[in-house]
């Protein structure tokens, strides 16, 4: 389905990424793991549309979205979420869905006819919500929202665009323990209909989703398999030296 | 609540000429009507869409001339020298938007400013259209079907209507689809385009019909006048029709038009009505009206920036 | 046209790109490291003229005018600074540029009423003769003085940005904000002293640039819009940048207005000549800043990575 074919990024001196070769199949969670400074943001930023690549090719469904722009390789089914949150603060919970649900559905060059007339954008907009775990939080402003609520927005946002693929970058960054169980139950509950490019930190959601997992270090992919392979090698072990696998 | 005072207003501004039929008040306010319009224009593109735009001036003042031009070549029917002056400013407006729309930030208020400054200089080389004098007109145009524009009353009635469409169709705008995307931009560009929007098109296309509207507002603002200078296009006029709207309120439906009534408003009373207890401290205070101006609009940007129209609270960065 | 003229007007174009330089490096730091837009920076040079023009007139000297104004003024700037302007660092842009521009106007009507619409200030008559370069290329002797002060300005500038510590801070903070916060730097005395300086160096140019541009209410707008367009040619943040910047916007600006219309005569009907030649000679410095931006979206030597 996303097809990465060495892919490369330097910011000046500095290579970020460095000829990662990366696939994502029909149907699977594939995490993408690696120690602070991997580089795995960036990556993230380039198949999204966010970074250009300076070398390289991603293809998607088939397509080569390597120069495409980001709203573009939304449009075809590639959306992202944010590591770092990024909603519509002054737009309340209901209204940042309905945004990314009329993104998707006709055009928005309509200049006249009000928004209030389209009762579908609210609908959906509301099943959405209540998907993520937001029914009942619908008026609230984005911006009073507690942490995990707004993770859990920042997806949600991600997935209204009806995606063939997500890439989630740290969906569980700054979360408690049981906000971090319901964003895992957020995955589960979306996987069969989308299929995910998981970036995480938390080795327990990691090995609970995955069915691959690949190791990105230093802008390197160093390994890439089943999730038991992947615990046992020696390689990124060594990788992780010094790493407390932090749950 | 809001439609009553609305309609109460559309009401008053209607009967206002029966009330008051001598010329100077009649013109003063048509006056009002025309800069509010403008100012609306650029709360399009500013308040709604998040653009700082320095060149304002540019849509406005190339309406103001395109409709002086038709008029100083022959062309005496508003029906043609109009529509073609707002598409002028409309199509300057794209070309402009066009090119500056691919920077952000201090670049695209520094290109805009440019391209302002480039139309000013421009203008002020055309010595057959008065060059640096100005262009002075005979006549406004004409509009036939019985419509003598020529009359102060008849012209209030337009500028009014101008300013009255203007209005309603930023408020239909502003709930349409397209309102939401661009109000969405203005919070958070990035994610707009994460989630699929076109993001320089849609502010493309804002960027054009506010300036199209200032050019409407130009068009009206010389035909007033029956005068044009290239003045108009300065980017020190961008600055007073951005005092305008933050006095009006950013972003709010009647910003722009609360914003230039005030505006003038005071300026007028300052001008041409003698305060004497001031006088006495500060005997030439009149003339040197802008430094109350400008106190007062430093106040409203350190103290009040939701302006007079409402709260709108801006967050850090631009 | 002569090779006596193309120099002459190299040269006045390299004493405006100086002074040009003097005002875009205040503006280039107070934006790059406070990233303040700040529309009031050209009316801090009118005040720097003004008080100028005041000073050698109650003291008599040329030089101890001059000398006399530029602290003086300096330290306006700095009152101001500590008072408004710090408020505005926190803010976003579209208020800093909405409160800048009351200063101007504020600051235009406050000039107004101390001095009023303008006031005379000659240049000293030991300066008023011109100088014999080369044999046969006579220059004003008042503008190489120009020229001098603003190498030596440059230099000055060089050596304290790139040779001392203030001058690092003033780097890091450049190029980093808010690492340079973290590591602790006192932050308000710094700014506040970086503003001064600015404000000097606008005064320095105000007063030098007083007796051949007329020192009148409102030269500050003109000037500014100019010095604005060389930093975003420069790099925000970059005090090269705004020398090259700076000496660019002079030299196509000048020589622009000098030999476009002569040149479009060349092509053109008299008529299209003189009225398209002065045009577009003044359009010149907008199109280089556009042409710049589009290969170099950041300016030619952006301070930030």
């Amino acid at each position: 389905m996303l097809e990465l074919s060495n892919v490369s990024k330097r910011f000046g001196g500095v290579v970020a990424t460095d000829g990662v070769a990366l696939d994502v199949r029909r149907g699977e969670v594939h995490a993408l793991i690696g120690p602070n400074g991997a580089g795995k943001t960036t990556l993230i930023a380039q198949i999204a549309g966010d970074l250009s690549c300076d070398s390289g090719a991603i293809m998607f469904e088939g397509a080569d979205v390597t120069r495409a722009p980001q709203h573009e390789r939304v449009r075809s089914g590639l959306a992202r979420s944010y590591q770092i949150t990024s909603i519509f603060r002054r737009f309340s919970v209901l209204d940042n869905l309905a945004l990314a649900v009329q993104a998707r559905s006709g055009s928005s060059f309509s200049f006249w006819r009000p928004v209030a007339a389209e009762p579908a954008l609210a609908n959906e907009a509301r099943a959405l919500a209540a998907q993520i775990g937001l029914a009942g939080r619908e008026e609230a402003g984005a911006a009073t929202l507690a942490h995990g609520e707004q993770r859990a927005l920042e997806v949600g946002l991600a997935l209204a665009t009806r995606p063939k693929l997500v890439l989630l970058d740290e969906p569980l960054a700054g979360m408690g323990p049981e906000e971090s169980q319901a964003m895992i139950a957020l995955v589960e509950r979306v996987r069969s209909e989308v299929a995910v490019l998981l970036v995480e930190h938390d080795m327990d959601a990691v090995f609970r989703l995955a069915d691959r997992v690949s190791v990105l270090v230093s802008g390197r992919v160093i390994a890439t398999g089943l999730p038991a392979a992947i615990r046992a090698d020696a390689g990124v072990r060594k990788a992780y030296l010094g790493e407390s696998a932090a749950a | 609540m809001r439609r009553y005072a609305t309609a109460a207003a559309l009401v008053l501004a209607l009967a206002f000429p029966l009330a008051a039929p001598e010329s100077y008040y009649l013109s003063f306010a048509s006056r009002i009507f025309v800069y509010a319009l403008a100012a609306t224009s650029l709360n399009l593109a500013l308040g709604y869409g998040g653009m700082i735009s320095f060149g304002h001036a540019a849509f406005v003042g190339t309406g103001a001339y395109v409709s002086s031009i038709f008029l100083a070549e022959g062309v005496a029917s508003a029906w043609i020298g109009w529509p073609a002056a707002v598409a002028a400013a409309a199509l300057a407006a794209l070309v402009i938007g066009a090119v500056s729309l691919r920077t952000r930030g201090v670049y695209f208020i520094m290109i805009t400013l440019a391209f302002a400054q480039m139309m000013y200089f421009l203008v002020n080389s055309m010595k057959a259209y008065g060059g640096d004098e100005g262009l002075t007109l005979p006549a406004r145009a004409s509009a036939g079907l019985g419509v003598d524009l020529g009359s102060d009353a008849v012209f209030y009635y337009v500028a009014l209507a101008a300013l009255a469409c203007a209005v309603y169709g930023l408020h239909r705008l502003a709930h349409s689809r397209f309102g939401r995307v661009i109000q969405a931009i203005r919070e958070n560009e990035a994610r707009a385009e994460a989630i699929g929007f076109p993001v320089y098109r849609l502010k493309l296309a804002c960027f054009v019909i506010a300036g199209a509207a200032g050019g409407l507002a130009g068009v009206l603002l010389a035909s007033h006048g029956k005068y044009v200078n290239p003045n108009v296009l300065h980017w020190t006029q961008s600055g007073t029709l951005m005092v305008m709207v933050i006095l009006g309120g950013v972003g709010r439906l009647w910003g722009g038009a609360v914003g230039a009534t005030a505006y003038l408003g005071l300026e007028d009373l300052v001008a041409n009505h003698r305060v004497e207890w001031i006088a006495s401290v500060f005997p030439n205070y009149q003339q040197h009206a802008s430094l109350g101006v400008g106190a007062v609009l430093l106040a409203i940007v350190l103290f009040a920036p939701q302006g007079i129209a409402g709260a709108f609270a801006r967050g850090r960065r631009a | 046209m002569s090779w006596v003229l193309i120099l002459e007007q190299t040269l006045n174009g390299l004493q405006f790109g100086l002074m040009l330089f003097l005002l875009a490096a205040g503006l280039t730091l107070v934006f790059g490291i406070m990233d303040m837009i700040n529309l009031a920076h050209g009316s801090l040079y009118m005040l720097g003229a003004f008080l100028a023009a005041a000073l050698v007139q109650a003291t008599g000297s040329f030089v101890l005018g001059v000398l006399l104004a530029v602290p003086a003024t300096a330290v306006l700037g700095m009152l101001l600074e500590m008072s408004v302007l710090r408020t505005l660092y926190a803010r976003d842009h579209l208020s800093q540029v909405l409160a800048t521009f009351a200063l101007i106007l504020i600051l235009n009507e406050a000039v107004r009423i101390v001095w009023g619409p303008d006031v005379p200030l000659t240049m000293p008559a030991a300066l008023s003769g011109p100088v014999e370069l080369l044999p046969g290329l006579f220059y004003p002797s008042y503008r190489l003085l120009i020229i001098g002060v603003g190498a030596a300005v440059a230099l000055l500038l060089y050596v304290l940005v790139a040779h001392t510590r203030v001058g690092m801070l003033v780097r890091a903070g450049a190029s980093n904000r808010e690492m340079a916060l973290a590591m602790g730097v006192d932050v308000r005395r710094l700014f506040t002293l970086l503003f001064g300086v600015g404000t000097g160096l606008c005064a320095v140019a105000g007063a030098l640039l007083g007796p051949l541009l007329a020192v009148q209410v409102g030269m500050g707008e003109n000037i500014l819009i100019l010095a604005f367009v060389v930093i975003v040619i420069g790099g925000i943040g970059s005090i090269r940048g705004a020398l090259v910047g700076a000496v660019l916007v002079g030299l196509v600006d000048t020589i622009g207005r000098a030999f476009l219309p002569l040149f479009f005569g060349l092509f053109f009907q008299p008529r299209v000549a003189s009225a398209a030649g002065p045009a577009i000679a003044s359009v010149l410095a907008y199109v280089l800043m556009v042409a710049v931006l589009y290969y170099r979206p950041r300016g030619l030597f952006p301070a930030r990575g």
